[in-house]
């Protein structure tokens, strides 16, 4: 088993972008550090447009990701619908 | 009790960096002077280039042009990464939104196919030649010197990449993916196209920097865009109705305004520093415009037929006009 | 209207490949070698550029909206903390230190990676590739550019900051990022991505501006964390790009596993041994510390950098050469840096100071094995020739390793009471190594590491050891730049003007 994650700036826009996340992934682990949220995922996290445009009520392009991301690891698999990280098992 | 630090008053213990002082006097310096200026090695490198061993990592002597100080090729709009990219923001906004007019008002559909054609043949193709552009700006960037003259280029190149894929959006808009597909076809083996190929493969063999920049962003861009994008385009198929085109390629027309100023701010310092970089920057702009202006007038006789010459003669005469401001005669 | 065809729905990735691959063509009236001469020299072999995946899939217009979203929030921020004193509200001046770092090291760096990534933006025969290393391009000068403007300010009421330009070239510390970067340059295109887009970005630059920024944060500098994770937001991007590059590498030929693995040796060690400062300015520089080098180290290194190579182990790639040595190295690293830097303190343009009680009471709590052990006792000796009126300073000169540039401070892997040094004898001359790693990395390509300019020599050469002389040429003020915090002008001005700040008197 390897640890994916992903790193977003702590602040309004995020916050529902993480509850989706944790929607999505309930074996991830949401690490609250100054300025930033990291979380965890065993070998893959997944974000899904459409849990995030429940959140936040309207229609969300996932590449506004972009603009909050700070980092993140494992192999980035990206289509229109979701955007997947994760190691070989 | 607290006081609010914005009342506190301290006195700054100096305005600028030290290399900025020295090139501007000890004042605060601008956004565009602190991103810019001296901010590539200098002294002291450590290894010669694998690639080349002639050559320095940071190199002045693989062009022609001499300068005594390359910082002093200054970008008129002065644009750093932020208000370059904030430049560019704003007039995506307003592409993006003529594109939906285009798109919600069915303006497509109501071109005359003849029109919708000469619009398609012209414009499909030339996405390949601003990918060439993106490649000569992205070669002035990488080898060219100090920060102050290859900056631009590699916004100018992002630019090119950009304008290919509006070109591209206005091919799938007009003609579905076949459209892009013909246009690729064209291209390649078209006659029509052909002359203008060459150019374009051509000037990507050249390594001397800025005879790139004279070869593209001089020479054929100069001639290209007032021709494709000002005749054929706003005027030609606008007064004959098809002025949607025209709103896709606003993006084209504003651009070209604002950086020939940028391209013309270059060439006149060059030009102005000695009579050798006059004259090897004369015989550059000389053969390269001739060529451009013989590639491109079949592409002009796509939408102008048996007025092509006269028009490219006219563009022709304009561009040397431009060119007579910045001090160099053709 | 019955003319009307109902348009393709494209997916992102074709509409992708429509608007960048799309684009090229095979070029007929000159040949491909003529256009891309660089491509085969390394033996790197590509057989279709075709099967390239884009990491992020971009367009202009996308790419123009988000930045710009980025730079006005960057923007709005820098302004505000200019105009309201915000540097006071960092939690001791001797934070600076660690900025002055970054200026003068780091920063220069982004530039040098601008101008790589435009090369090699144009070098790749596939246009996929080229498009996103021209997107790296751009986004490294935005990151020179936004650490110069928020540091600007910080400029303007510390010392140490007006002459990073000088100093990038001259100063004889700042000569170890240098020449990395440099040495990156000068390799051929993909052994660049290697170097930057793969070991630099992907494997080691979260230890640097992950942790780091949010440390920045904790103490209060709202500048630099926004330059930080507003850069980091672009890597993000680049990491994948550095991770896509070795894969695609490693499918195109089984002959390229044996390049690509020699690259990762050489890359990581060389990319550990400069971020190595990083771990002081976490450990050291930090006045409030979120973590320590080795809880980051655990995190972005092991667990990470673990979970990257086991993936790669797919394609027969193993872990780096250095890597057990590196792990060897956590526990040390951070002291050792600091005590040099602080003997040598008379010629750096940052101040360093001698640990309080408090720092050195948390750093055994994070070093049980080593601190006390080891270098405790070296502060308290250096405290009680302080406290005499002796600080305690270095004026031999360091003698320099030949591959990373740093004065060889380091101890044995094994033995921490022995410190390392190797040497290798090449055409008559003597070079010396601070590591196994470094003088491997030599031993490969020597003839390239012969050329490095070591700051040291030429001290000698060009200014016969005078030291004031010295000082003049690297624009280093005696007294104002350099030596210790304590009974610094930083130290003074940072004092009375947060006194002005939150008092009445």
């Amino acid at each position: 088993m390897s640890t994916v994650f992903i790193a977003l700036q702590a602040n309004e826009e995020t916050r529902p972008i993480i509850e989706a996340i944790e929607i999505d992934n309930p074996n991830a682990v949401v690490n609250r550090q100054p300025a930033m949220v990291k979380i965890d995922a065993p070998n893959r996290l997944v974000i899904r447009k459409e849990t995030i445009e429940e959140q936040i009520g309207r229609s969300f392009d996932l590449q506004e990701l972009h603009i909050n991301l700070i980092t993140l690891g494992g192999n980035v698999s990206e289509d229109d619908d979701s955007l997947t990280l994760s190691w070989a098992e | 009790m607290q006081i609010d630090l914005r009342t506190v008053s301290i006195q700054p213990l100096r305005n600028t960096f030290d290399h900025l002082a020295r090139r501007f006097g000890d004042k605060p310096a601008s956004r565009y002077q602190e991103g810019s200026y001296d901010i590539q090695a200098a002294e002291n490198l450590h290894y010669k280039p694998t690639w080349d061993p002639d050559q320095d990592l940071y190199d002045t002597k693989i062009t022609k042009i001499v300068m005594k100080d390359w910082y002093a090729l200054k970008d008129p709009r002065q644009f750093y990464y932020s208000t370059y990219t904030l430049a560019r923001a704003r007039q995506q906004d307003t592409t993006e939104a003529n594109f939906a007019f285009v798109e919600s008002r069915g303006l497509a559909d109501m071109l005359p196919p003849a029109l919708r054609d000469t619009a398609l043949n012209v414009l499909v193709p030339l996405r390949h030649a601003a990918w060439g552009a993106n490649q000569n700006n992205t070669l002035i960037c990488g080898y060219g010197y100090g920060a102050v003259f290859t900056q631009p280029c590699i916004y100018h190149a992002m630019d090119n990449l950009g304008i290919a894929q509006y070109l591209s959006r206005l091919g799938l808009l007009l003609g579905d993916t076949e459209a892009l597909d013909a246009g690729k076809a064209a291209w390649l083996d078209d006659p029509v196209w052909q002359a203008l190929r060459r150019y374009v493969e051509d000037t990507l063999v050249l390594r001397d920097p800025f005879e790139a920049f004279v070869a593209q962003n001089v020479a054929l861009d100069g001639l290209l865009y007032p021709l494709v994008y000002g005749r054929i385009v706003d005027d030609f198929l606008s007064a004959q109705g098809a002025s949607a085109v025209a709103m896709l390629t606003q993006f084209m027309t504003d651009w070209f305004d604002e950086t020939k100023k940028w391209v013309d701010a270059v060439l006149k310092v060059a030009a102005a520093e000695s009579d050798d970089n006059r004259a090897v920057l004369q015989d550059w702009i000389a053969a390269w415009s001739a060529r451009a202006a013989s590639a491109l007038l079949p592409v002009a006789e796509i939408a102008l037929g048996a007025n092509a010459d006269a028009a490219v003669g006219e563009e022709l005469a304009g561009f040397r006009a431009r060119i007579q401001k910045t001090g160099i005669t053709i | 209207m019955d003319m009307k065809v109902a348009k393709k729905k494209l997916g992102l990735k074709e509409k992708y490949r429509l608007m960048t691959r799309d684009l090229g063509w095979e070029p007929s009236y000159r040949t491909k070698d003529e256009v891309f001469p660089y491509v085969k020299y390394e033996g790197i072999k590509v057989h279709d550029w075709d099967k390239w995946e884009d990491p992020f899939r971009l367009t202009m217009d996308a790419y123009w909206k988000y930045q710009a979203e980025k730079e006005r929030k960057f923007y709005a921020i820098i302004d505000a903390h200019a105009q309201n004193n915000g540097h006071l509200n960092i939690t001791d001046g001797r934070y600076l230190s660690a900025l002055k770092v970054f200026l003068q090291a780091i920063s220069p760096g982004e530039y040098a990676a601008h101008k790589g990534f435009s090369r090699v933006g144009r070098e790749f025969p596939g246009v996929g590739t080229q498009v996103a290393c021209q997107m790296q391009a751009i986004d490294e000068i935005r990151h020179a550019q936004t650490q110069i403007h928020a540091l600007s300010n910080y400029n303007k009421y510390y010392n140490g900051f007006h002459a990073f330009a000088d100093a990038r070239d001259r100063m004889w510390y700042n000569t170890v990022a240098r020449s990395f970067f440099d040495d990156a340059m000068s390799a051929g295109p993909f052994e660049f991505m290697i170097a930057i887009g793969f070991s630099f970005e992907y494997v080691l630059t979260n230890l640097l501006f992950v942790p780091f920024m949010s440390g920045a944060a904790y103490n209060g500098d709202m500048a630099t964390v926004t330059f930080g994770f507003s850069a980091q937001s672009d890597e993000a991007r680049h990491m994948t790009l550095g991770l896509e590059c070795i894969k695609f590498m490693l499918e195109q030929d089984p002959d390229n596993l044996p390049i690509v693995q020699g690259w990762l040796d050489k890359w990581f060690w060389r990319g550990f041994r400069v971020l190595g400062l990083v771990s002081t300015m976490m450990d050291y520089m930090l006045p409030k510390r979120v973590m320590s080098w080795r809880e980051a180290w655990e995190i972005y290194g092991v667990e990470n950098g673990g979970a990257l190579f086991k993936d790669l182990a797919r394609y027969g790639i193993r872990p780096p050469k250095g890597w057990d040595d590196a792990e060897k190295s956590i526990d040390h690293m951070s002291h050792q840096f600091m005590l040099g830097l602080y003997q040598w303190s008379f010629g750096t343009s940052l101040h360093s100071w001698i640990p309080s009680d408090e720092d050195m009471d948390w750093l055994s709590a994070k070093y049980p094995t080593t601190f006390d052990k080891y270098y405790r006792p070296r502060w308290d000796h250096i405290r009680k020739l302080a406290a005499e009126g002796k600080q305690f300073k270095n004026f031999g000169l360091a003698k320099l390793c030949q591959t990373c540039q740093l004065p060889v401070v380091f101890t044995e892997p094994d033995d921490p009471t022995m410190s390392c040094h190797r040497e290798t004898s090449y055409k008559g001359e003597k070079y010396h190594f601070c590591s196994d790693g470094c003088q491997h990395v030599f031993e490969n390509e020597p003839e390239k590491y012969v050329q490095a300019w070591l700051p040291m020599p030429a001290l000698f050469r060009e200014f016969e050891g005078d030291v004031g002389a010295w000082m003049d040429w690297v624009s280093l003020r005696d007294g104002q730049d350099n030596g210790d915090y304590v009974g610094s002008i930083d130290q003074r001005n940072f004092e009375q003007w947060r006194g002005l700040a939150t008092s009445n008197t």
